[in-house]
C-alpha cells in the first residue's frame, strides 16, 4: 500500500508540472480534474481501511473536482470565444523551473517540521505544501479568468491533500461544508466569467484595470 | 445536531424571498426577516449563557458579535427598502435573497465553535456577498466582484490551511483529537509550537484577507466603492467583524499555548501597516466610497494593533469593533444617497451635498468626526481606551504612531469629504429626482447617534457584554 501511495503523491506533484507547463487552457482543465481523481485515490489508500465516511468524502471529492467543476470549466470555456492558449505572463518554461525549484523548498520546509506519525505526514505534509505554491503560482502568473480558476483549483487540491491528515479529527459535516463551499465557490466564479466576456468580449484579467488609484 | 434559529430562520427566508414573485414585497420580506431575526438574537441572549451544542454555541463573543451583526443588518434592511424603491430599473430578486444569506452565515460565524466550522460561515459570508458586490451590472462592479471573489476565496483558502496546520498542531499535542476551541484552550500547552507558529501566520494572512488588512486589502475599494452603499455597509460593518472575531479566537489560541509574543508581534506590525497604507492613499482621494473603504481598512488595522497589545487591550479592541461597524455603515448609508441625488461618487461630481440634501450631507459630516474618533464620539473613548493600553504596557513610541497615523487618516478624509459637502452643486445634482427623504437619512442617522450615544453613556448591559466577551477572549493571555 505504501508504494502505491507513494506513486499517487508524486502523480500528483507531477500534474502541478503539467499544469504550470501547459500551453493550452484545456490541458490545464484536464490536469486539475487528473489531480482531482488522484487526490480521491489517495484518500482511498491512506484511509482505506478507516471507514465508509472516507469512501463517500473521497467519492464526493472526485466527482466534484475530477467531473462537475471541470465540466462547468470546459462549459464556459466553449462559451466564451477566446483563443485557446494559455498566454501566461510568465513563460511556460520559467513557470516549469519554478514549479519545481518551490516543489524543493517545501519538501524542504516541510523537513523542517514535526510529524504525528511516520506513515502519511512525511509524504503528503511536502506534497501539499508544493501543490498550495504551485497553485499561488498560477494564479499570479496567469491572466485569463479561467486560468485564475484553474490555479484557485490546485491551491484547493493542495489544502485538500492536507486535510487528509486531518480526516479522523474532522467532522464528516465540516468536511461537506469546505466542498460545499468551493462547488458554489467555482458556481459564481464561471457565471461571472460568463459576464466578463459578455462585457469585455475578452477573459483577460488585464482588461480589469478600470479600477486602480 | 440543530442548527439555531439566528442561523436557520434567515436562511430559509433566503429561499422563500427568492421564490416570492411580487418585487415590491421582497424589500419588505427582507426587513420583516431582520425584524424577526433581531427578535430571536433577543430571546437566544436571554438563554444562560453558553446553552446549545458543542459545536454551535454562543459564547460571551458570539453574543456580542450576534447581536452587533443583527441590530446593524435591521437597519440596513430598512434602508434597503427605500433604495430598492430607488433602482426599479434593477433585479432585487437576487439582493434580497443574498442579504438574508449573508444574515444567516454571519450568525453561523457568531454560533461557530469548531475551527472548520467557523472557517465554513465566514467562507459562505463572502460567497453570498459576491451577487451583492455585482447588483449594478455594469463593467466596473464585474471588475470589482471578480477582485473581491477571487482575492477573498484565495485568502480563505489560506485561512483554511491555517485552520488544518492548528487542527495538525492539536493532533501532533496527542489526546483527544477535538477542534473545538474550548477543547483546543484547554490542552494549549500541548500544542505542536512550530506548526501553530505557521498556522498563525497562515490565519492571519488569510482572515486578514477578508478584513482588509494590508496588504491583503486590494480588493477592498473597488468592492465598496462599486457596490450600493447599503452592500457597503453590511460588508464594512459585518463581514469584517466576523473576521475579526474569528482572527481574536485563533490570537487567544496561540497566546494560550504560549507564543503570544509572537502572535502579538505579527499582529502590531500587520496593523500599523495597514494604518500607514490607508492613511496614505487617503491622501487626495476623490472618491468618496474608495475613501470610506480606505477608512475601513485602517480602522482594521486598529484593530489588529489593539488585538496585538494583549489582553488588557481586548475590551478596547470589542468597543472599537462595536462603533466602527455603526460608524462605518452609517458613513456607507449617506454616502449612497449622496451617490443617487450626484449620479457619482467623486468630488467632481459631489459638489455642495449639504446645500443639495441637507439631512444626508449633515449625517456625513457627523460620520465621519465619529469615525475618526472626534470626541465625544464613541471611537474617541475606544481609541483613548487603546493609547491608555499602549502607554501602560511602556509603549510609549506605538502609541505616538498611532496618534499621529490617526491624525494623517483624518487630513485625508476631512479634505475629501469637505470637498464633497461644501459649495454649490453640479448642474446635474439640481435636476435629479432625488430627494432627501426619512427612509433615506433616518437610518445612517441612527447609526452615527448609537456611536454618540455610546460616546456618552455606555449602558450596564452592554459593558457586562463587552467585559465578559473580553474575559472570554483574553482568558489564558
Amino acid at each position: 500500500m505504501q508504494s502505491l501511495l507513494e506513486i499517487l503523491v508524486a502523480g500528483l506533484l507531477l500534474v502541478n508540472l503539467v499544469a504550470l507547463g501547459a500551453g493550452r487552457i484545456g490541458s490545464m482543465v484536464r490536469a486539475v480534474a487528473l489531480q482531482g481523481l488522484l487526490l480521491g485515490m489517495i484518500a482511498i489508500v491512506a484511509h482505506g481501511e478507516a471507514s465508509n465516511r472516507v469512501l463517500v468524502l473521497a467519492l464526493a471529492s472526485v466527482v466534484l473536482k475530477a467531473w462537475l467543476i471541470p465540466a462547468m470549466l470546459f462549459r464556459a470555456l466553449r462559451q466564451v470565444a477566446i483563443r485557446r492558449e494559455v498566454e501566461p505572463l510568465l513563460g511556460l518554461l520559467p513557470s516549469l523551473v519554478l514549479g519545481a525549484l518551490t516543489t524543493a523548498l517545501a519538501v524542504a520546509a516541510a523537513g523542517r517540521l514535526p510529524f504525528a506519525e511516520e506513515r502519511l505526514a512525511p509524504l503528503l505534509v511536502p506534497a501539499a505544501l508544493a501543490t498550495v505554491a504551485a497553485g499561488l503560482l498560477l494564479l499570479v502568473t496567469r491572466r485569463k479568468a479561467i486560468t485564475q480558476v484553474v490555479g484557485y483549483l490546485v491551491l484547493e487540491n493542495g489544502i485538500f491533500a492536507f486535510g487528509l491528515l486531518l480526516v479522523e479529527a474532522m467532522p464528516f459535516l465540516v468536511e461537506a461544508g469546505v466542498l460545499l463551499d468551493l462547488f458554489v465557490g467555482i458556481f459564481v466564479l464561471s457565471i461571472i466569467i460568463h459576464h466578463i466576456n459578455r462585457e469585455f468580449a475578452s477573459l483577460d484579467t488585464r482588461r480589469l484595470s478600470q479600477l486602480r488609484e | 445536531m440543530l442548527l439555531p434559529l439566528p442561523v436557520v430562520v434567515p436562511l430559509a427566508l433566503a429561499v422563500a424571498v427568492y421564490l416570492t414573485p411580487s418585487r415590491l414585497w421582497r424589500p419588505r420580506l427582507l426587513a420583516l426577516g431582520a425584524a424577526i431575526h433581531l427578535l430571536l438574537v433577543g430571546l437566544a441572549l436571554r438563554a444562560p449563557a453558553g446553552s446549545g451544542g458543542d459545536w454551535l454555541r454562543l459564547d460571551a463573543p458570539g453574543r456580542l458579535l450576534l447581536l452587533l451583526v443583527s441590530v446593524l443588518f435591521l437597519v440596513c434592511a430598512v434602508y434597503a427598502v427605500g433604495y430598492l424603491e430607488q433602482r426599479p430599473e434593477r433585479e432585487n430578486r437576487r439582493f434580497t435573497a443574498c442579504m438574508l444569506a449573508v444574515l444567516g452565515a454571519m450568525s453561523l460565524v457568531a454560533y461557530a465553535q469548531h475551527l472548520g466550522l467557523l472557517w465554513v460561515g465566514i467562507e459562505a459570508t463572502t460567497l453570498a456577498s459576491a451577487p451583492l458586490v455585482y447588483f449594478n451590472r455594469s463593467a466596473r462592479s464585474i471588475e470589482a466582484t471578480w477582485k473581491y471573489l477571487l482575492i477573498s476565496s484565495v485568502g480563505i483558502a489560506l485561512a483554511l490551511l491555517g485552520s488544518f496546520f492548528v487542527g495538525y498542531a492539536a493532533l501532533l499535542g496527542g489526546g483527544e483529537a477535538s477542534l473545538l476551541f474550548p477543547d483546543l484552550l484547554a490542552r494549549a500547552g500541548e500544542l505542536s509550537r512550530p506548526w501553530l507558529r505557521t498556522g498563525f501566520a497562515l490565519l492571519l494572512v488569510g482572515y486578514g484577507t477578508k478584513m482588509g488588512l494590508a496588504p491583503m486589502h486590494t480588493w477592498k475599494p473597488d468592492a465598496y466603492g462599486e457596490a450600493p452603499g447599503v452592500v457597503g455597509a453590511v460588508l464594512a460593518g459585518g463581514l469584517t467583524s466576523c473576521a475579526f472575531l474569528a482572527l481574536l479566537r485563533f490570537t487567544q489560541l496561540t497566546a494560550a499555548a504560549g507564543e503570544g509574543i509572537y502572535a502579538n508581534r505579527l499582529l502590531i506590525a500587520i496593523g500599523l501597516l495597514s494604518m500607514a497604507v490607508a492613511g496614505a492613499l487617503l491622501l487626495g482621494q476623490r472618491d468618496l466610497k474608495r475613501m470610506l473603504a480606505y477608512s475601513s481598512v485602517e480602522q482594521m488595522g486598529i484593530l489588529a494593533l489593539a488585538a496585538g497589545l494583549g489582553a488588557a487591550a481586548t475590551f478596547a479592541a470589542l468597543l472599537h469593533l462595536v462603533l466602527n461597524a455603526f460608524g462605518k455603515a452609517g458613513l456607507f448609508l449617506a454616502a449612497g444617497n449622496l451617490h443617487r441625488a450626484f449620479g457619482g461618487k467623486t468630488t467632481g461630481e459631489i459638489r455642495g451635498a449639504l446645500r443639495r440634501l441637507p439631512y444626508s450631507g449633515t449625517v456625513f459630516l457627523f460620520g465621519l468626526f465619529a469615525i475618526t474618533g472626534s470626541p465625544p464620539f464613541g471611537l474617541f473613548v475606544s481609541k483613548l481606551l487603546i493609547v491608555q493600553v499602549a502607554l501602560a504596557a511602556g509603549r510609549g513610541w506605538l502609541a505616538a504612531l498611532f496618534v499621529a497615523l490617526l491624525l494623517l487618516v483624518f487630513a485625508g478624509m476631512g479634505t475629501t469629504t469637505f470637498a464633497a459637502l461644501q459649495g454649490r452643486p453640479t448642474a446635474y445634482a439640481r435636476q435629479s429626482a432625488y430627494r432627501d427623504r426619512a427612509r433615506g437619512y433616518l437610518p445612517p442617522l441612527l447609526l452615527v447617534a448609537l456611536v454618540l450615544l455610546l460616546g456618552l453613556h455606555l449602558p450596564a448591559s452592554l459593558r457586562g457584554l463587552l467585559t465578559e466577551a473580553a474575559a472570554a477572549l483574553g482568558g489564558g493571555r
